[in-house]
């Protein structure tokens, strides 16, 4: 896994709440068995229109708008458990997503992959939204050693799992933990 | 201490608690399917990690089978490879397979509880958020990412920080036509899709005490749908009457000696709740949704609420509903009675109770999809097939089917769809698609007027 420590960058406004796991990447696209390719695909329905031309309006493709950060409504990425759609949002080259609350799997999931996400206040976010809206070329700093999240608007902290931290920063999963852990868990598993 | 159901369970999983972060949790039984776990064989067969227990995984295809001729050779490439690969992998890794055509194959929330896999107790995990199912029997079920069938796959554990605790108590009588599906529908709608994110949700009170394992699935089925990652609903007599007998489940002596100890899950009295909800079963009624998350429920007689936001106003705009009207009446031409929410026994004989002797609106296209072979089995034995058939309806073969539409069974665009399933998102059941979420009751009706009813007004004193 990439390591994470400090991003600067611009940042894309995204409002909708409750954005689900379908809405970041539909069903038909689950057909693959590797994890390349999905970034094409990230929010497909909501990027192109029922006949297959580009939605101008969809701030992912909006040219005012670039950046690795994502700023979305509240709840994000609820629903299906799909690990796709956290392979389709850093296969976009988003490295961060800021939102006031995210659903359980999907924040794990963005974990595991390397994607940062940052937990604000419902007050932070809705003024951060409206302030990328109105000026698309303002960056954001997210720093992960410090927790903080900076912007024009000012700074806020963040919460995160000081063992998630350590992997992010060192670039380390579950997997290697876990392995390491080996020799207790078939301890255990003797007893039970 | 007094321990919560969840508590007692959780805590005899854990295998080491790491300072200021995660617990390592012990896992009693994987199930894996067919779209979440091909990436997770790759990641382990990358590092040359073997998989740690193949005995304690059980593999199913189910989300992207087709429901017709599944016989013949799938034509989807990709989705011909999806298959191959499981096969593949669990042939490669020593893992239970009930593929496709196997008399054990269906979704797998459908067919581990069937099967008597599912036991109270356990820990259990799946590539799939639904897997909350299985906390119908006192069990910590939940779903997982890709990443975590890995670790799962290389360690039997997962590292998880434990879940705050909630519970939700239901008591009073329900009401004529008031199914399971109904319950949650009204506690979802009452309670919000993000109140239960980051808890695991207990379900108590006599509703639920009276409610068949088959309802008690549909329920625990849907906490994922307010964000808790699992629910919970303790083991009684109907558990064990349910698991008795069943092919995996303990036989003898060694079953007795069980339930001795599935006796001692219960919460116990005056363990303490994060939070706790009491709902008086008499105020619920049979439910619909009107929009674009499970969560935006209305009683079947109500009217869509006004509310002044931006995310709700977008919904009303995708499904073409207006604030402050009804539903009733409204067309529909898609009935999907199905998905590991409601596609069990029970589910085909309310529907078949309902349509028995009625016909089929013609406008109306129906799919009827039983959740496993074993279900599929018994709605013939019954006679319900002959019921479903004789009112125009054929049945189809057993899979996920047109709840995420990754098969061939799409909604076409613009269409309303009411179905049993559990997701109403924008485009889940085919891009454009317009969901209405309902019991099987209510879907029935649909199907046989070709419009929605108010089920209330026209059922028959047994129901």
């Amino acid at each position: 896994m990439e390591k994470f420590t400090l991003l600067k960058s611009t940042a894309i406004p995204l409002a909708s709440e409750n954005i689900d796991t379908d809405q970041i990447i539909p069903a038909r696209f689950l057909k693959a068995t590797d994890k390349l390719g999905f970034g094409e695909q990230v929010f497909k329905d909501w990027r192109f229109h029922k006949d297959g031309t580009i939605n101008k309006e969809f701030p992912l493709n909006n040219s005012k708008y670039s950046g690795s950060i994502l700023v979305a409504g509240d709840n994000f990425g609820c629903g299906s458990s799909r690990e796709h759609a956290a392979w389709a949002l850093v296969g976009y080259g988003f490295k961060v997503i800021v939102s006031s609350f995210f659903a359980d799997i999907f924040k794990g999931n963005a974990l595991n992959n390397g994607l940062l996400p940052v937990q604000v206040t419902e007050d932070y976010l809705k003024k951060l939204i409206v302030h990328l809206e109105e000026n698309p070329t303002s960056e954001v700093i997210v720093n992960l050693e410090e927790q903080t999240i900076e912007s024009e608007i000012g700074n806020a902290s963040f919460e995160i799992d000081a063992y998630k931290k350590t992997c992010l920063l060192n670039g380390y999963d579950d997997i290697d933990y876990l392995i390491s852990k080996k020799q207790q868990i078939n301890a255990f598993e003797a007893t039970f | 201490m007094r321990k919560t159901l969840f508590d007692k369970v959780w805590d005899a999983h854990v295998v080491d608690v790491i300072e200021n972060g995660p617990q390592i949790l012990y896992i009693d039984t994987h199930l894996i399917h067919e779209v979440t776990s091909p990436q997770a064989f790759e990641e382990l067969e990358k590092r040359g990690i073997p998989i740690a227990r193949p005995d304690k995984i059980v593999a199913t295809a189910d989300h992207n089978t087709p429901t017709i001729n599944q016989h013949l050779p799938i034509k989807d490439a990709l989705s011909r490879n999806q298959l191959e690969k499981l096969t593949k992998n669990c042939l490669k890794n020593n893992i239970s397979l009930y593929g496709l055509g196997h008399e054990n194959n269906g979704i797998v929330h459908v067919i581990a509880p069937e099967l008597g896999i599912t036991q109270p107790g356990m820990t259990m995990v799946c590539g799939d958020s639904h897997t909350s199912t299985h906390g119908a029997f006192g069990t910590i079920a939940f779903g997982i990412g890709t990443s975590q069938v890995a670790q799962v796959f290389a360690s039997q554990c997962l590292l998880l920080e434990k879940p705050k605790k909630m519970r939700v108590l239901v008591n009073g009588e329900l009401k004529k036509g008031v199914l399971p599906k109904d319950v949650i529908l009204y506690i979802i709608a009452k309670l919000g899709t993000n109140s239960g994110t980051g808890y695991f949700c207990e379900y108590a009170g006599d509703v639920f005490e009276n409610m068949s394992m088959e309802g008690r699935m549909t329920v625990c089925n849907m906490s994922i749908e307010m964000g808790a990652r699992g629910g919970m609903i303790a083991p009684d007599q109907t558990t064990f009457n349910y698991i008795k007998g069943k092919e995996f489940a303990p036989k003898g002596t060694d079953f007795d000696e069980k339930v001795a100890k599935w006796k001692t899950l219960a919460t116990d009295v005056g363990a303490e709740f994060d939070k706790e909800y009491e709902i008086d079963a008499s105020d619920i009624e049979p439910m619909i949704t009107f929009g674009t998350n499970p969560g935006m429920g209305i009683k079947i007689s109500e009217k869509i609420p006004y509310k002044n936001e931006s995310s709700f106003e977008k919904s009303l705009t995708y499904m073409d509903f207006e604030k402050g009207k009804s539903l009733i009446d409204t067309p529909i031409n898609y009935v999907f009675i199905g998905s590991c929410t409601n596609s069990r026994i029970e589910d085909f004989r309310v529907a078949a109770n309902y349509i028995k002797g009625k016909q089929k609106a013609e406008n109306v296209t129906a799919w009827l999809v039983p959740g496993s072979q074993r279900v599929a089995k018994q709605i013939t034995e019954e006679g319900l097939k002959a019921t479903f058939e004789a009112a125009g309806f054929t049945l189809r073969q057993p899979g996920c089917s047109a709840c995420l539409a990754m098969n061939d069974d799409k909604i076409p665009s613009g269409e309303y769809c009411v179905s049993t399933s559990n997701r109403n998102f924008e485009g889940r059941q085919g891009q454009g698609a317009r969901t209405i979420l309902a019991s099987p009751l209510v879907a029935a009706a649909a199907a046989i007027e070709g419009k929605i009813i108010d089920v209330t007004k026209v059922l028959e004193p047994v129901l």
